[in-house]
């Protein structure tokens, strides 16, 4: 019996395929047997092994990325192998990186359990990237699920704290709710597509493929139409788009800072990816409903972020709020694709330029916050550019990119996705766009103007002590965030290095 | 040829960027400074070259071409640089303001004067590309290089109320500069082209003229965003606000150079490719550029009592006579209006440089805290009524040939329209004469003695006299020599009609 299951192991390239996901699930488990076995000073090596297992499985999936069958099915239809899904195990892979590289800031003044947190993010990234690649929807669920898990946890990890406690509470309440809409969703279309025999085959609604056959035989029928948009609404939770972003201010204040940036980045390009494998692939054939569905939501979704980020002092919240607008011009590259054939390449364009700046701007704020992970008001930045002109540098590269400034990378992402959306002739989409972009330019000038402008005046008469100054980065922080930084500027003049592969 | 005349053009965009860069990177303050002059020379060295080379045409007009790839080739964007007859004479204004500038800011003492200079050496970059990109994305993408600065420096060396102005200047002028690459944007979608490049959209709307109304909508967002980066009445609050509150070489640079951007864009791109979209808007434009800019702007002009305030406003106002000069859609008055921009551009960096000047010697810019100023420094007073007979367009100045084609050509247009606009010299004459009497001649006010007495101030040294000299050379220049510009310019505008006809009334 072991024999066949190991021959059969050896014989089928399954398992090959789905090296990066099990490097990381080991890597995972190795870190919970060095918690068990390890002496206690060995813990300090943690970090250090989470980060190479993530960095060699990054190695891997970049030097195999032209190797991969496309459109191959592994498991019987349960994962397919696509481009999108190797860009996005990239993503990922990245995106965990620096969530570990801010851990190696924030945790160690926090005195929190370290060996959980890496655990729980190697898990995480290891489930993100199935869910990019999902093809069935239990699949699709479970790997959601695993996600959404690791996330309640991560939200509460500061768990002597009441505010990320009560973020945690939150996110799970919402989560749980937005869980339930999801596979309400998945059960509907289940229920209207049945099962099909095709050549002796039989096929479910539960697979992509055969749901999308039965859309495209029948794309009135309203059952699934219904369990159709209600996957986008569970789905939208994730972006945090209109009318599923209440959540999105309280916990993305109450998480610890990597954690934010994990849920900021990570969590909100699942979503993208998911949504755009479900409307390209799955719902194309209910474009008429999509379109004007979609439209709504990213036009809601950017006006509302926006304005609701106005009034924000807190960074956290900002950058919380600034997402769900950022969530809404991804929206409208996502409502492009279903016309315009390289649409998703500008949005995962947009979701890179966006990772970069975003973790440029959270590691900023992983120093500014001082040993206890609380300086996190607008005015704790005053005086940044004198006491820290690294920093000060770093955080303006980071929110002009943002801001959609040129010549930073954050504009070459939101031009592509304005000449989508002018392609698939969202002439309204496009003005509601432009309107948010300048809106949030108040918003991202008010934090440059804390840590630059105000920087060299004198403290008013009577003000409050200043704070001592954040403690500067070491050399490693100096050369993560320079490198990123770099990657910003560098992708706003020279875009090849991005679009031969996005946009080829 | 060797380096080409090409690879010149690329080095002349590319050596302040670099040189910024370098500063940028820590570079030790002695050799900064020195590097930085380096960088503010070397394009004004090679624009003047290029200037004398110039006929050297490539192809559609353009001399000079090159074409570098940066990855967005599927889209039809590439760094397409070249000169034709209208960016020519930019060009070089770019260059000459751009080292006037730089001049003065390297003796300025500003502090952290590292970080200013990094600053304008990349307005400079960005300022020079403007004028030398063919790829309307690039004319964007260079513009909004130059115009970032504009905001930091604003807000960190700004004088009164810098906060405020940073911001107000930085939402008006990035909804401008958004409206405007939507519209450009929308004439790369709708012209088929699947190109940026200038010479392709031309070609493609040669072949397929666009319709009508699409002209008429995409020439309303151009002109909408162009105009607010432009100050076209009632857009143009930041101007005088922003012009008061930013440091004078980055006035210099902004007033000077970087605010012709949204003109020249009419000219090279609304007006060979939407020349039905412009005819519709032309009197509504000429409507609010002629009573909006010239009348009520200049009234308001009139009204002020703040030298730098004056010269913003002064500046929106003579904006208008360009767009007067678009709005006439004709060769002659897109051709005055190439000249006027060369012109103001020289004459209002020069009354910028000088006010910060005087500002240096009275400490005030308040015109009624002033007086008397001549008898203490003459050559000072020498270059502000040069400066100012030049902005009101004396002969002999540069100006004087822009204002001059701009009203023969507007007479065609609307002989009504010509008289606001002839008023408007006069209005012009009273605010900037008064303002120069005010500052250097009659007795000193009580306020200024007291300050006079503490500091007794010196004339202009070598470091202010060098950049007024440059600039006040070039204006003479220009002034006695307008063929110097307008062989080109008329030699861009006469091909453009071979190929499309701009309509005449």
């Amino acid at each position: 019996m072991s024999t066949e299951l190991l021959k059969s192991i050896a014989d089928s390239n399954d398992w090959w395929a789905l090296g990066p996901e099990l490097t990381l699930a080991g890597g995972a488990l190795a870190l919970l047997v060095l918690a068990i076995v390890g002496a206690k000073k060995d813990l300090r090596f943690v970090p250090a092994l989470a980060i190479f297992t993530l960095f060699i499985t990054l190695v891997t999936v970049v030097g195999g990325f032209d190797r991969i069958g496309e459109g191959e099915q592994l498991f019987g239809g349960l994962i397919r192998l696509t481009v999108p899904g190797q860009i996005a195990r990239v993503f990922f892979l990245l995106s965990s990186l620096l969530v570990c590289f801010l851990a190696t800031i924030c945790l160690p003044r926090a005195r929190v359990p370290r060996v959980e947190f890496y655990h729980i993010v190697l898990v995480v990234t290891a489930a993100l990237m199935l869910l990019a690649q999902a093809n069935h929807f239990v699949m699709f669920f479970v790997a959601l699920e695993t996600v959404t898990i690791g996330f309640y946890i991560l939200v509460s990890y500061y768990r002597e704290r009441s505010l990320s406690l009560e973020a945690g509470l939150k996110y799970l309440v919402l989560g749980a709710l937005s869980s339930a809409i999801l596979l309400f969703g998945i059960v509907l279309l289940y229920g209207a597509v049945g099962r099909v025999e095709v050549a002796g085959v039989v096929h479910n609604g539960f697979e992509f493929q055969t749901v999308y056959n039965f859309l495209h035989g029948d794309p009135h029928n309203f059952l699934a139409t219904a369990g159709a948009l209600l996957v986008l609404g569970g789905v939208a939770f994730k972006i945090g788009a209109f009318p599923f972003q209440v959540w999105v201010p309280d916990v993305y204040q109450g998480a610890p800072t990597p954690v934010t940036a994990f849920l900021a980045v990570s969590s909100k390009a699942a979503g993208f990816a998911v949504l755009l494998t479900l409307v390209r692939t799955v719902f194309a054939p209910l474009a008429g409903v999509l379109v004007p569905v979609l439209s709504l939501l990213a036009a809601t979704t950017i006006l509302l972020g926006n304005l609701s980020a106005l009034t924000q002092r807190n960074t956290k919240r900002l950058m919380g709020l600034s997402g769900v607008s950022h969530a809404g011009y991804l929206l409208i590259g996502v409502t492009a694709s279903l016309t315009v054939p390289w649409a998703p390449g500008a949005v995962w364009f947009y979701l890179f330029t966006y990772l970069l700046a975003s973790m440029a701007v959270f590691g900023v704020m992983a120093y500014v916050a001082g040993p206890d992970d609380t300086g996190e008001e607008l005015d704790h930045y005053e005086r940044l550019a004198r006491e820290r002109p690294f920093l000060g540098a770093v955080l303006a590269v980071g929110v002009g990119s943002l801001a959609g400034i040129p010549p930073l990378a954050g504009f070459m992402g939101k031009l592509l996705l304005f000449l989508a959306a002018f392609q698939a002739r969202l002439y309204g989409l496009l003005v509601v766009a432009v309107i948010g972009v300048v809106i949030s330019i108040f918003y991202y000038f008010g934090w440059i103007r804390a840590a630059w402008f105000e920087s060299w005046s004198p403290p008013a008469p009577g003000a409050a002590p200043a704070r001592p100054a954040p403690a500067g980065p070491n050399w490693v922080g100096v050369a993560t965030l320079a490198a990123v930084v770099l990657a910003t500027v560098v992708l706003g003049f020279f875009q090849q290095p991005l679009t031969s592969w996005l946009l080829p | 040829m060797n380096p080409s005349n090409a690879q010149l053009l690329q080095l002349a965009i590319a050596t302040p960027l670099v040189a910024a860069l370098i500063i940028a990177c820590g570079l030790p303050k002695r050799f900064s400074t020195k590097l930085a002059a380096a960088a503010f020379a070397a394009p004004a060295l090679i624009a003047l070259w290029l200037w004398s080379r110039f006929p050297a045409v490539d192809a559609h007009q353009y001399s000079f071409l090159s074409t570098t790839y940066t990855g967005l080739g599927n889209f039809g964007i590439s760094l397409k640089l070249g000169l034709n007859g209208i960016a020519l004479p930019m060009f070089l204004l770019a260059a000459i303001v751009g080292l006037a500038a730089g001049l003065y800011a390297l003796r300025s003492g500003a502090e952290r004067l590292k970080l200013y200079l990094v600053l304008l050496l990349v307005m400079h970059g960005g300022l020079l590309g403007v004028f030398a990109s063919v790829d309307i994305f690039f004319f964007y993408f260079f513009h909004e290089l130059a115009l970032i600065p504009t905001f930091i420096m604003v807000g960190l060396w700004g004088g009164r109320d810098r906060s405020y102005a940073a911001m107000k200047l930085t939402i008006y002028l990035t909804a401008g500069a958004m409206l405007s690459l939507l519209g450009l944007i929308a004439l790369y979608v709708k012209s088929g082209a699947n190109s940026f490049d200038l010479i392709e959209l031309k070609d493609a709307i040669a072949a397929h003229a666009l319709a009508g109304h699409t002209q008429v909508w995409i020439a309303g967002l151009l002109l909408l965003g162009f105009g607010t980066l432009v100050s076209l009445w009632p857009l143009h609050t930041w101007a005088p606000l922003g012009y008061g509150a930013a440091p004078s070489s980055a006035a210099m640079l902004h007033a000077g150079v970087l605010k012709k951007f949204g003109l020249y864009g009419l000219i090279q791109v609304a007006l060979p490719l939407l020349p039905l979209g412009l005819q519709h808007w032309a009197w509504k434009l000429a409507l609010l550029a002629g009573l909006g800019n010239v009348l009520v702007v200049g009234f308001v002009t009139m009204a002020q009592r703040d030298l730098k305030q004056m010269l913003g406003y002064s500046s929106v106002m003579h904006m208008g006579y360009c767009f007067l000069g678009i709005a006439a859609l004709s060769t002659i008055g897109t051709g005055g209006v190439v000249l006027l921009m060369v012109a103001h551009g020289l004459s209002v960096a020069l009354l910028f440089l000088l006010a910060t000047s005087v500002h240096h010697r009275t400490h005030t810019f308040d015109l009624a805290e002033m007086g008397g100023l001549a008898r203490r420094t003459p050559v000072l007073a020498a270059f502000f009524v040069a400066a100012t007979m030049a902005g009101l367009g004396l002969p002999g100045f540069a100006n004087f040939w822009g204002e001059l084609t701009i009203f023969v050509a507007l007479w065609k247009f609307s002989p009504a329209l010509t008289a606001v606009a002839v008023a408007g010299v006069v209005i012009s004459a009273i605010y900037g004469l008064r303002a120069a009497a005010r500052v250097f001649f009659g007795p000193p006010s009580e306020a200024l003695q007291r300050v006079l007495a503490q500091h007794p101030p010196a004339d202009l040294d070598w470091r202010e006299k060098l950049p007024a000299l440059l600039l006040l050379a070039a204006l003479l220049f220009f002034g006695f020599y307008p063929k110097a510009v307008s062989q080109p310019v008329d030699q861009a505008l006469g091909a453009r009609a071979a190929v499309v006809a701009v309509p005449h009334r």
